[in-house]
């Protein structure tokens, strides 16, 4: 399946490290880490709704990440999503693991730093 | 702006997610959606395409539906109360509805801990109460065929009910039809000699025919036969299951071994099953083995208790009626003694609990009470945390809900509760019963048969069903009522008048309840202080009282008794402690009485229905300085009064002013029956014999005392049977009992002495029944007390809460605290006097029940009123201050920035 963004595949295997990525450092909710994704992959990645929402309930039902009804002035509340501690250290382990990954992929393929 | 809600809400309809998650996925993806439409009508899309992009990337192709399904359904789903199901699933739904019902109560354990503590509290006292309806009024008798088996008493003028003259019950057996058989019995006590230590076992002479009227074959041998039964006959005995277990290690080969029972040597021929009971009996002996004249004459009524089996289908009354006529015959036979004597033949049963029936009635209506009010603390407990459901409720609505399916899952949710609130209720219910029966001992017929029986656990689920719908009833109908779109509008703050209608109805109705038992609780704590301040006559402090059996071989002749009673008065008098010592047959205000009828002079006895009856006493001469009983006139008896001199007497008062109105009785003569003619030596005071209580309204009421060494020898050995020891002491009674046991054994050893008491347990004892209503009344109105102070505390707390941005205002615009503290208190207060007012009017009807427990206060009494409102209007005004001190701690500028 050829396609000019990442396969299909690749996306799944690494949409959880993604969303614990992005929750590292502040609480966001699904939109905003929908965008962040967009934007940062620049457009390489996007995530739709019907899947994005799904994995985040899946990782908060696994207890690695946890939502929160917030409410701020002039808006609709919204749900955040933070890591928790138990998510913090999944994100680590599989850094480490996607880390191991790429570099052994790049060993064989002559990929460099993907 | 598309409505992003109803398009989702289609995706997840197969989902069957719980209502709660449900809502909160719809509201997070139509955000979403919301977000995503708006970027892309901003980057230029039309309004159109914008929708369909943003509604495509949401649901497009199902995968929404296909992704959450694999999270959301990995763990079981929850019930979604959606629209109405059809017959078939109603069991389905009632799975679903329990499940939701166990996850919301555990996910509010405090909330749920509270509610059935206090279901607990109700159902438990109701448990309680209904253990003791159910093994004292409501079950059977454990003979076979019970409601066969009549209790028959004879009528004469004084008594309705008097015990049976034994020749008149061998006529009724011989000339009645209505009857299978009828057998006779009689309560003795006997001196159990010659197996290790003397024994005093109680036992009952009976006919033979005693146990096949009640059903019963032996354990082991065989019933007494006719021909045991006679005058003259070799003594046999039967022994109680218990007694043979205890006494004779249930030794087997027991059947034709010897007992010494008082100074007879009887052999055993049976012993009866070990459920079998019959009136406390250890031993039983054929009632002709009874030696004494009072067996064999219609003058005397000496204690003889008679049953029968009624053939099968004949009526109490028809029974009745042909006894009335047999006594009629009997009348103009013996016109003497049988004139204007009747029978009177109830059903046994009815017989054992005539007394109890009304306070049981009582206090299971009093108990009832204390259940409505725990029940209408819960529902105000749900109606409050029902606040905290309204998104709930409403979402479910919004859902398209039915509103009997909503109310259904309420309903479960309250019978859950209230089932948790029975099985900690009948733990209570359980020691409950036993404490109370333990403290208030010998208050109850068939005590013995109170306990927790099916029947009683059926009660319990049964009553713990429709207390949980009757409190889950209200808030349940409020909530399923709730319009969805006022609640998801309303917010934080809630409106909903009905429901805090509601609230301040149950609140009055609590006090209005607690007000009605505090009123019951405080008349008979009044009726029994009066009753302890009464003067029965003579001083109860420091009294011993016990009975004593003298060895069997004094009891042989006359004058050896009346010296063994000498010398052991003798004996005990010397104790250290006793101050004096005396003997009587018959102790005030214990069961027994004895009386006698007289008539005024020496001439010749006039019929029966001519004479009146007396309280009769034999005594020895210190009594009246042993029961300080004070002389009015003359003198009493000295040991100079014995069988040499002529026979005297002593009067109380009571028969001085009825027998001799105006006059001095000293002097004058008196016939008794069987005794004859006795010169009056004295006046005593009057004894209130019948029970502080009822003594001034007892029929016969004159009483007469007669020296124990005037007895004639004939009838010495009976006057004997009976006889109590008593002691005025110097310390404690029960101090004394050991040095007392040791003196009475006497050089043979084989003297017990058995039933001690002191006269104020005596006293105690007769009191018995009123003081097991007044406690039991006290715990139910203590009960209702605290749940009426904690559900005014609760409602008064939640409104100072719903109004603390009012409060706050009202400060802001200048309101003192004070102001602030009364307005809290005037709604508290009002709610409270609309309960204490209609409270106090019930009260004033209800305990118009309680009348005949009553002593010296009326139903209606003022004082008792009073303090009832004062005390419940005191802890009201607390319940609410505490709420209202905190509603001046809201600080306005928080309570304004709520808006």
């Amino acid at each position: 399946m050829e396609d000019k963004s990442i396969d299909r595949e690749w996306k799944k295997g690494s949409a959880e490290l993604l969303l614990l990525s992005l929750l590292e450092a502040l609480p966001r909710h699904g939109y905003e880490i929908g965008k962040l994704i967009e934007q940062r992959s620049q457009g390489a990645l996007r995530f739709h709704a019907a899947s994005l929402y799904p994995l985040l309930y899946r990782l908060e039902k696994r207890g690695w990440i946890l939502g929160r009804w917030v409410e701020k002035s002039g808006q609709r509340r919204r749900r955040y999503y933070r890591l928790t501690s138990q998510g913090r250290k999944v994100l680590a382990s599989q850094r480490q693991g996607w880390q191991t990954f790429v570099e052994a992929i790049g060993r064989i393929t002559g990929v460099e730093n993907a | 702006m598309p409505d992003w809600n109803e398009q989702i809400r289609g995706q997840l309809a197969d989902l069957n997610l719980a209502p709660a998650r449900e809502a909160e996925i719809v509201e997070e993806l139509a955000q979403h959606a919301e977000d995503r439409y708006r970027e892309l009508q901003s980057g230029g899309a039309t309004e159109a395409e914008a929708r369909r992009i943003a509604l495509d990337e949401i649901g497009g192709h199902e995968l929404l539906a296909r992704e959450l399904h694999a999270v959301e359904r990995a763990d079981a789903p929850e019930s979604v109360v959606l629209g109405v199901e059809s017959q078939g699933r109603l069991l389905a739904g009632l799975g679903q509805d329990l499940r939701y019902g166990f996850r919301t109560l555990r996910k509010n354990p405090g909330f749920a801990t509270v509610a059935m503590l206090t279901l607990a509290l109700g159902i438990g006292a109701n448990t309680a109460i209904f253990s003791v309806v159910n093994g004292v009024l409501l079950r059977p008798l454990a003979y076979p065929d019970p409601d066969r088996l009549v209790t028959i008493y004879e009528s004469t003028a004084e008594f309705n009910q008097a015990s049976v003259a034994y020749p008149n019950y061998l006529d009724w057996r011989r000339e009645s039809s209505s009857f299978t058989d009828m057998g006779a019995f009689r309560y003795d006590d006997f001196n159990f000699t010659g197996a290790g230590q003397p024994e005093q076992v109680s036992g009952e002479y009976v006919s033979a025919s005693v146990f096949p009227v009640l059903g019963v074959a032996p354990f082991l041998g065989r019933s007494f036969r006719p021909e045991e039964d006679r005058q003259g006959a070799a003594c046999t005995a039967m022994l109680d299951y218990g007694f043979w277990n205890a006494r004779f290690g249930a030794d087997p080969n027991i059947l034709g071994k010897l007992l010494t029972l008082n100074a007879m040597s009887c052999a055993v021929v049976g012993v009866l099953p070990r459920d079998f009971r019959f009136r406390g009996a250890r031993v039983y002996v054929p009632i002709e083995q009874w030696n004494s004249v009072e067996l064999r004459t219609r003058e005397e009524h000496p204690g003889l208790g008679v049953i029968g089996r009624l053939k099968p289908g004949i009526a109490v009354e028809t029974a009745q009626a042909e006894i009335a006529s047999i006594c009629n015959g009997l009348a103009r036979q013996y016109p003497n003694t049988n004139a204007g004597h009747g029978a009177k033949a109830v059903r046994m049963k009815d017989d054992m609990v005539r007394y109890i029936r009304p306070t049981l009635l009582l206090l299971a209506g009093a108990v009832g009470f204390v259940l409505i009010i725990a029940c209408a603390n819960v529902a105000n407990l749900l109606l409050a945390r029902s606040t905290a459901r309204k998104r709930e409720f409403a979402i479910r609505a919004a859902l398209g809900a039915a509103r009997a399916r909503v109310m259904r899952q309420l309903l479960t949710e309250s019978v859950l509760l209230s089932l948790g609130g029975a099985m900690i209720g009948l733990l209570l219910a359980r020691f409950g019963t036993s404490l109370v029966l333990a403290a208030t001992p010998g208050s109850l017929p068939r005590s013995g048969e109170v306990g927790i029986d099916p029947y009683v656990l059926i009660f319990t689920l049964l009553v713990s069903i429709v207390t949980g719908v009757l409190f889950g009833l209200a808030p349940a109908f409020l909530a399923a009522n709730a319009n969805p779109r006022e609640f998801l509008k309303e917010g934080a703050r809630g409106a909903g008048g009905g429901r805090h209608r509601t609230e301040g109805v149950f609140v009055a109705v609590e006090i209005g309840l607690a007000v009605i038992l505090l009123v019951g609780a405080g008349l008979m704590i009044q009726s029994l202080w009066r009753l302890w301040q009464v003067d029965p006559g003579f001083n109860t402090r420091n009294v011993l009282t016990t009975k004593v059996a003298l060895s069997p071989q004094v009891m042989t002749s006359p004058p050896g008794i009346r010296l063994a009673y000498q010398q052991l008065l003798a004996r005990v008098a010397a104790i250290p402690g006793v101050r004096s010592a005396a003997i009587t047959s018959v102790v005030p205000l214990s069961e027994r009485n004895s009386e006698i009828p007289f008539w005024p002079g020496t001439g010749p006895q006039p019929a029966q229905d001519r004479m009146t009856s007396a309280m009769f006493y034999i005594v020895t001469p210190d009594y009246p300085s042993v029961m300080q009983i004070p002389l009015r006139r003359g003198r009493f008896f000295t040991d100079r009064d014995n069988l040499a001199s002529p026979q005297v007497a002593v009067i109380d008062d009571v028969m001085a002013r009825h027998m001799f109105p105006g006059q001095d009785p000293v002097g004058r003569q008196i016939s008794l029956i069987v005794v004859g003619p006795v010169q009056i030596v004295g006046v005593a005071g009057h004894v209130k014999h019948w029970g502080l209580d009822s003594d001034d309204t007892s029929k016969v009421r004159d009483q007469i005392y007669f020296p124990v060494q005037q007895v004639p020898d004939k009838f010495m050995s009976e006057a004997v049977a009976g006889l109590t020891l008593l002691l005025r002491t110097g310390p404690d009674p029960l101090s004394l009992v050991s040095a007392v046991r040791a003196q009475v054994a006497g050089p043979t050893q084989d003297q017990p002495i058995y039933a001690v008491r002191t006269m104020e347990q005596i006293i105690s004892g007769s009191l018995a029944e009123r003081r097991f209503t007044m406690l039991a009344l006290i715990v139910f109105a203590a009960a209702a007390l605290l749940l009426a102070a904690v559900g005014i505390y609760g409602v008064m707390s939640y409104a100072v809460t719903r109004r603390t941005h009012e409060l706050g205002v009202r400060a802001a615009l200048g309101a003192s605290r004070r102001e602030i503290v009364g307005l809290v208190l005037r709604q508290g207060m009002r709610l409270a006097a609309i309960g204490l007012a209609g409270g106090l009017v019930a009260a004033v009807a209800v305990t118009r029940l309680l009348a005949g427990l009553l002593y010296g206060v009326r139903p209606a009494d003022p004082a008792t009123l009073a303090a009832v409102a004062l005390l419940l209007g005191g802890i009201a005004l607390l319940a609410c201050y505490i709420p209202a001190r905190r509603a001046t701690a809201v600080d306005p500028v928080t309570a304004l920035r709520c808006e």
